[in-house]
């Protein structure tokens, strides 16, 4: 990478930075930043939450503008202003929350914003022929007139991708694209990010998948606490190179742990059934247990049942019918305390969102770390909150959870997703309670803070508690579980061994093609325990 | 990106308020000059009027026992995410309470009948806040919507029973029977000449407890605990396992019960009898006292001395500037209340910029919503 843009040539870098530097009060977001993205490569970016990988992005994107610091586009020297200026510049971004207006038609959504007459009708005949043009070009076929809250979360990001592409983007700038797909969505994703890179495309792509990176990027660049400390081409590195230089130490991204020993269940769950806040079923009848010693993993696409029965054993959520039986004890969990109950009997639950669910983040971090727990008489025997005891034993939980920085009267919103989840799991986990339900534990969380849950969490199997995790993140699933259960539109449609299963057969039950008469089988799965 | 970062505390709870009021007091000054007096004198003859000598202070004192009572209300309810904006009709029923105890032990002492009308006020209150509490958790009815109409209802009601129920033969307006004995709770100037003909009694006693009370019970209890988790995230609060309806009807009735306390000092303390509109808007004054304390006890303590001082500074000012009328000293007061209150936020993103300029990452975040809300 020795070119220089000189003597009139245009340049093959689409993008490059040169000591680009933003601070936010003392913190500096990016730090002398240096970035080149040759024209037709797809361009990597991975690093911990707060490395500064948005931040770069955003300033690129014209969201902030850089303390100092230069921004070439094709050779070109820009001041990008704002968001607008940016698309003129062809820079254009897919974000990770899709920007689309649900209820309009995808051509609706593709023009929003970029009419270019006031009568509606010429703009849509205009863009149709375009969109087709576009579709046909790279491989991205939508049906332009379906309506965008009935297709898929897979489609709705070729939405996105499509919108950019329409406003005439060359460089498209992708945040985490696969958080919300299925293994195939992301695999089709990938395949039209490659036709986009042979037609001349620049595509950045923002990701914390190691995977990810591996798999579809030419080059990636690695950042650490706003610093770029690496840009390698991607044949010459290796996921264990990269998360190293991610976090300044190595890492374990392999689990290690032992074979399970399971005993008797702790946790059955029979006949469930679960509706959501719109009385619509979620949960369809859905048998399984979970024997002490022992990780039993819930994987399946978003949205398709599991959120609501985790709630439902926890006591969040009513039942409509069905048990759970915890110790052979039947919990009656109905009731909006239900979940004092459940914790009463011996289950601890670390809820899928720690910010509205497991933690109260306008709370000091000691009030949060008693929360579920605070009629504890070891907070205080009467109506009388003991603080000082509170205090002293979340400061004491701090140092065993590694939670930082080690002050229990900072706000919890100032704690990083990953010392906030640590401070849920170290509340559940030191109850030492029979079950430990536990919902996305790693979801925003840096890696170096995920080894650590992992390990926490294998701990809790090997002393002898029934774990029942649930994540989105199927990788999770498959090196932490000892037995996967995958779930599709409320209903176990399979069981899998986590040691021999594919990525391939888990993906296509994922996607409710049921490995042979796999709900049979899942039934049986529960029974044989 | 991360929430909007506040204004730092001391500026968020000294310094807002302080403006917040400076403004309306220039508004006020407007309105003074058009009408040809000279703004100044009339904030002398105000402060003059609240502080100045001892029948003035007690005045002032008398009308922030109510504010303090009141303001508490609000702020109980609000730091468990309920608007209760009921507190006048639940003072107002609340006084059946505070008279019955003062008829039924008239005949004894009144260090006897006072924390007994006490208590009685409070449970009718908190009688009367229970029924928007229960339909709020049981059926879903908005509490802000349910407490304005039930002090209407609060309103028909009394009237109703002052005038067909509880006024004795012979009299022409609308009153109950006068509590003649022991049901008269002393006036302070009984004991400190001082006060001169000012009402302020012994309920004042009961504000500082109902000041330290909240405190104790917010901040230091269990209860107190879930109160704030539920008004943080009922969402949290549902998986702590606080049930919420439980909580909602709890708080209402605690509310209920601290604006009920005004009865005692107005009926008891003051009028010794029940007449129409006895509470005089003390309810609704609460919900500025509470914004402008910011839901804190101390705060609301301040707050309510600052309104009380209005409202006597306003008897004086309309006494010594005839110019200057009742209408005038309602407009003030209103002033304040739109400032401090209701527009309390006018000042805060002037103030907030302000503060950018030392720290930059505020102003990142503010040019964030910006673009986020053009974007297409």
């Amino acid at each position: 990478m020795e070119q220089r843009p000189s003597g009139g040539a245009v340049s093959d870098l689409a993008i490059e930075l040169k000591g680009i530097n933003k601070r936010f009060g003392p913190v500096w977001a990016n730090r002398d930043i240096d970035l080149k993205v040759k024209r037709g490569t797809i361009h990597g970016i991975v690093g911990e939450n707060g490395a500064g990988k948005s931040t770069l992005m955003s300033i690129l994107y014209g969201f902030y503008t850089a303390d100092s610091g230069e921004i070439l586009v094709n050779g070109k020297l820009e001041h990008i202003t704002d968001s607008r200026h940016a698309l003129r510049l062809g820079i254009g971004m897919v974000h990770q929350h899709f920007m689309l207006v649900d209820n309009f038609s995808i051509l609706e959504n593709v023009i929003l914003g970029a009419e270019d007459s006031a009568l509606l009708a010429s703009s849509l005949s205009k863009a149709r022929r375009e969109l087709k043009r576009l579709a046909d070009e790279y491989s991205l076929s939508v049906d332009p007139d379906a309506i965008v809250q009935d297709v898929s979360v897979g489609q709705q990001q070729r939405v996105e991708i499509l919108k950019a592409l329409y406003r005439g983007a060359d460089t498209l700038i992708l945040d985490e694209p696969t958080g919300v797909l299925t293994p195939e969505e992301a695999d089709d994703l990938f395949r039209v990010l490659h036709v986009l890179r042979d037609q001349g495309k620049t595509v950045i792509l923002i990701t914390h998948k190691l995977r990810e990176i591996m798999a579809i990027t030419d080059a990636v660049s690695v950042m650490r606490q706003g610093q770029m400390v690496a840009t390698l081409p991607t044949k010459e590195t290796s996921p264990e190179k990269l998360a190293e230089l991610m976090v300044g130490r190595r890492v374990l991204l392999r689990v290690e742990k032992g074979p399970a020993h399971p005993g008797k269940p702790l946790l059955e769950v029979k006949n469930l059934v679960v509706a959501d806040d719109l009385k619509v079923v979620r949960v369809k009848d859905v048998s399984f247990s979970v024997r002490a010693g022992e990780i039993v993993g819930i994987a399946g696409v978003a949205g398709n049942g599991q959120s609501e029965l985790l709630e439902s054993i926890a006591g969040m959520r009513d039942q409509q019918s069905g048990d759970v039986v915890l110790n052979g004890n039947v919990l009656s969990l109905e009731g909006d305390d239900g979940a004092h109950r459940a914790r009463l009997a011996g289950l601890a639950h670390v809820p899928e969102d720690r910010q509205t669910e497991g933690l109260v983040v306008q709370f000091e971090e000691w009030e949060n770390s008693i929360l579920g727990y605070q009629h504890d008489p070891a907070y205080g025997r009467g109506p009388i909150l003991d603080i000082a005891a509170a205090r002293a034993q979340a400061a004491e939980r701090m140092k065993t959870f590694d939670v930082r920085p080690t002050n229990p009267r900072l706000k919890t919103a100032n704690f990083s997703g990953g010392n906030q989840q640590k401070i849920v799991l170290a509340r559940e986990m030191e109850q030492d309670p029979d079950v430990l339900v536990v919902g996305q534990p790693t979801r925003g969380v840096d890696i170096g803070a995920i080894e650590f849950i992992h390990n926490q969490i294998i701990k809790m199997r090997d002393a002898g508690k029934a774990i029942l995790l649930v994540s989105v993140e199927l990788d999770e699933i498959r090196s932490l579980s000892d037995r996967i259960l995958v779930m599709f539109d409320g209903r176990i449609v399979g069981e899998a061994d986590p040691a021999t299963a594919t990525e391939g057969e888990l993906g296509l039950m994922m996607a409710g093609i049921s490995k042979d008469a796999a709900p049979a089988r899942a039934v049986a799965g529960g029974a044989k325990a | 990106m991360s929430a909007r970062r506040p204004l730092p505390r001391w500026a968020d709870v000294a310094l807002l308020p302080v403006l917040n009021l400076a403004l309306a007091l220039i508004v006020f000054s407007i309105f003074v000059l058009l009408i040809g007096q000279n703004p100044l004198q009339a904030l002398a003859i105000m402060v003059n009027g609240a502080f100045g000598y001892g029948e003035g202070v007690g005045f002032t004192l008398h009308f922030a026992t109510s504010f303090v009572f009141t303001g508490l209300a609000v702020a109980v309810a609000a730091h468990a995410g309920l608007f209760n904006i009921g507190g006048e009709g639940q003072a107002y029923v609340a006084s059946l309470g505070a008279i019955a105890v003062g008829f039924a032990m008239d005949h004894t002492v009144w260090w006897l009948v006072l924390p007994v009308a006490i208590l009685a006020s409070m449970i009718v209150g908190a009688a009367w806040a229970f029924i928007p509490g229960y339909l709020q958790a049981k059926r879903g009815s908005h509490v802000v919507i349910t407490t304005i109409m039930f002090n209407f209802i609060a309103a028909s009601l009394m009237a109703y029973l002052l005038v067909y129920v509880l006024k004795p033969m012979g009299v022409q307006e609308p009153s109950s029977a006068n509590v003649v004995a022991a049901g008269k709770i002393p006036q302070l100037r009984q004991f400190f000449p001082w006060f001169g003909g000012a009402p302020l009694n012994m309920t004042a006693i009961f504000a500082v407890l109902a000041l330290i009370g909240v405190y104790v019970l917010v901040w230091r209890t269990k209860f107190g605990y879930a109160l704030r988790t539920m008004g943080h995230s009922p969402s949290a609060a549902l998986y702590a396992g606080i049930s919420n309806s439980r909580m909602i009807i709890l708080v209402m009735m605690i509310s209920g019960a601290l604006a009920g306390m005004v009865a005692v000092n107005e009926v008891l303390g003051v009028q010794s009898r029940i007449v129409i509109d006895v509470t005089a808007g003390y309810g609704f004054v609460g919900i500025a006292v509470a914004l402008m304390g910011r839901n804190h006890p101390i705060g609301i303590a301040l707050a309510a001395i600052l309104f009380g001082a209005l409202y006597q500074g306003g008897l004086d000012l309309q006494f010594y500037m005839p110019a200057i009328t009742r209408d005038m000293i309602v407009v003030i007061q209103a002033l304040v209340i739109m400032f401090t209150g209701a527009m309390e936020g006018l000042l805060r993103p002037g103030l907030e910029s302000v503060f950018m300029l030392y720290t930059p990452r505020q102003k990142a975040e503010a040019v964030v919503r910006e673009t986020v809300g053009t974007e297409s």
